[in-house]
């Protein structure tokens, strides 16, 4: 019975359908999460001792950089699915989790770059996350420009797979040397943005801006494979059958 | 197929790539032109001043090597791709990870050495002591293989590619990262008399994992494009 | 015996052929006809295993030629629309990497080259020959090693009458001693002494 289950999955018409019931719910409970979220990151927590009430974007900063972690990793996992055992549908999911990736880590970086103006006096510093953020940034772009320079979309999902599996072998490596070259090049004032010393009414903000990002990841995520898995299927009958409803 | 004529296949693809490459000797050099000239030009970007060249010196260098390399590795399968014996490759009796090897090692030999032999006048022109150079040429000797051996993935996921070279350079440079950072903190390590163990470990780590993964990634992302 | 089953091949949003099954034995040839764009070539590269195809399988002797790999590239050989020769390269160097990257037979390279009609161009650059010669040198690739099955794509192009007559003979050869042969040709091939199974992808498509 379970590998029916995986078999209906894996069926591009039936994730359509099931991925368009999900949605909305998925939606509703990152809007619930996120306001939630913001309420006890902007009001119920307190000031900072020694960062006072710019610390606050870290809500942001934090669980962003963290989900541009983890969609590269996911988008690798899916990439190797896709590859070893040739199903479409990992295929479509890699792909659509690059770009909300490279916003997640474009958001990282510009609220560490506003988290850090007021400790720093400037707009950028080579933070050691930064730094990883910031080439982390160039591996999506260089997976989107990849997928968008390859015509046939089948290649280019399996040319994308590789290049996310060797990325996340080298992300790691390179964030050891950034840490590295970080500490090397210290400069006289510590530039490392610190979290202030979590309090629990820090974390629970921190952890509903984490899950509340992850629904975001999934509603988001499933709206674009649907739209790339029409887009795939555009040859087949039920396909058609959609659009001659509309 | 036996080890045999595994080894008599690597041996005459190599061999092959070199004697091309010697018969278009004047091609050789661009690379290495370009090497020096990038290097040239950051005293007339930054200004003469000995000290500042000096702590710039090693990542200048590095940086100049990286883009050297990135310049002429495009060349690596686009003949093959055209001409159509790259996929003599794919469709042979051997592995081709191992096919692969030969032909990074080939073009190592033919745009990787060269930049290691000029390395230490370009030491010289921005004011590296000595021992700098000295581990300038150790790091330029295990870094360069990296170097073709990661680039290579790249330009086999992009080898059928109309603007192949543009993309290349945003796929492969930030895997070169690791290996600029601890290359480049190497040299300057040894300008200022420390010892550079660590950062050669590290460096020797990098070739080892490139040197186990990088021909498998490479025949599968040649099969890819090729299909 | 190679075997295709059920195959289905689709290249930007048309889809060439589907279910496609056909069964080859030694001895016999398969030709290959339909018009431009039909999807001759994409079939046999999915014969070689360069191509994956959309749906179904190609077995040799029973097992999925994916699942072989180099065991079955090891018995057969392709000649596409590139020749697969580097012209930098003198025609005896050309035939020792393509010697080396498969199981070699007992032909030597000299011989192969006067088979196919290049005697006395063994040390001429491939450059330098011309259109004709340097097919016929692709085509020697295929007397050099071991082979069972001949993949083909256009192997007459640019030769003339005499070449065609030349070449149309080594593959009657191949397939009279046991070979097989897959081909695609605008000019009808001649082969008196092989059975051929015809495949039209024009008629098959929809």
């Amino acid at each position: 019975m379970f590998n029916n289950f995986f078999h209906k999955m894996a069926s591009p018409k039936y994730f359509y359908t099931i991925a368009g019931i999900l949605i909305p719910w998925l939606a509703a409970g990152f809007v619930l999460l996120f306001l939630t979220g913001l309420y006890y990151g902007l009001v119920k927590a307190p000031p900072d001792y020694q960062q006072g009430d710019s610390y606050r974007i870290m809500f942001i900063h934090v669980p962003a950089a963290w989900m541009s972690m983890f969609i590269y990793v996911v988008m690798a996992g899916a990439g190797a699915i896709g590859l070893i055992w040739r199903i479409k549908l990992a295929e479509v999911v890699a792909i659509s989790s690059a770009p909300i990736g490279a916003w997640f880590t474009f958001l990282a970086l510009v609220t560490g770059s506003i988290w850090g103006k007021p400790m720093w006096g400037t707009w950028w510093v080579w933070d050691a996350r930064l730094t990883s953020e910031l080439i982390l940034l160039f591996l999506y772009l260089g997976v989107i420009a990849l997928y968008n320079a390859i015509d046939d979309k089948r290649t280019a999902a399996r040319a994308v797979a590789i290049l996310a599996l060797v990325g996340v072998v080298n992300i790691p490596i390179i964030h050891y040397s950034v840490e590295w070259w970080n500490t090397l090049h210290q400069g006289p004032t510590v530039t490392k943005l610190d979290k202030p010393s979590i309090h629990l009414s820090m974390l629970i903000p921190l952890l509903l801006m984490a899950f509340a990002f992850k629904l975001y990841y999934a509603f988001v995520v499933l709206m674009r494979a649907r739209c790339e898995v029409l887009d795939r299927e555009r040859h087949t009958g039920w396909v058609r059958e959609l659009a001659e409803k509309k | 197929m036996n080890s045999d004529s595994l080894l008599r296949a690597f041996t005459l693809l190599l061999k092959r790539d070199l004697t091309l490459a010697m018969r278009h000797r004047a091609e050789m050099i661009n690379p290495l032109l370009f090497f020096v000239l990038v290097t040239s030009l950051f005293p007339l970007g930054i200004g003469a001043d000995p000290k500042l060249l000096q702590a710039v010196g090693p990542g200048v260098i590095w940086v100049a090597a990286l883009l050297a390399a990135l310049l002429s590795l495009e060349g690596i399968f686009r003949s093959d791709f055209e001409d159509g014996t790259l996929e003599q490759f794919l469709l042979s009796s051997h592995p081709v990870s191992v096919l692969v090897l030969a032909k990074v090692l080939a073009h190592w030999l033919i745009t990787g050495l060269p930049l290691l032999v000029i390395s230490p006048l370009l030491g010289v022109l921005l004011g590296l002591p000595g021992d700098a150079i000295l581990i300038l040429l150790v790091t330029l000797a295990l870094g360069t293989p990296v170097l073709s051996l990661i680039g290579a993935v790249g330009v086999a996921l992009t080898v059928g590619l109309r603007k192949g070279g543009m993309i290349l350079s945003l796929l492969v440079l930030p895997l070169y990262v690791p290996l600029l950072i601890f290359a480049a903190s190497a040299v300057d390590t040894a300008a200022a008399g420390l010892p550079v163990t660590a950062h050669l470990s590290l460096i020797s780590a990098l070739l080892v994992l490139a040197l186990s993964l990088s021909p498998l990634a490479t025949a599968a992302a040649l099969r890819i494009s090729l299909s | 015996m190679l075997e295709a089953d059920a195959l289905t091949c689709i290249r930007d949003d048309r889809t060439l052929f589907s279910n496609l099954a056909f069964r080859l034995k030694p001895g016999e040839a398969l030709v290959l006809e339909g018009r431009n764009g039909s999807g001759k070539t994409s079939l046999l590269r999915i014969l070689c295993g360069i191509r994956l195809p959309d749906a179904g399988a190609v077995t040799w002797g029973g097992t999925d030629i994916g699942k072989l790999g180099p065991d079955y590239h090891v018995h057969t050989a392709y000649v596409g629309h590139r020749d697969g020769i580097k012209l930098d390269l003198t025609p005896l160097e050309n035939l020792a990497m393509a010697r080396a990257l498969g199981k070699p037979n007992d032909t030597t390279l000299e011989e192969a080259l006067d088979k196919v009609d290049l005697y006395g161009f063994e040390d001429v650059l491939t450059r330098n020959l011309s259109a004709g010669q340097q097919r016929r040198l692709a085509l020697a690739r295929l007397l050099i090693t071991e082979t069972v099955l001949w993949i083909l794509d256009e192997p007459f192009t640019s030769l003339d009458v005499h070449g065609i007559q030349v070449i149309e003979e080594l593959l009657d050869r191949h397939t009279s001693g046991g070979g097989m042969l897959a081909v695609t040709s605008h000019h009808a091939v001649n082969l008196a002494n092989t059975t051929i199974q015809r495949i039209n992808l024009s008629e098959l498509s929809t």
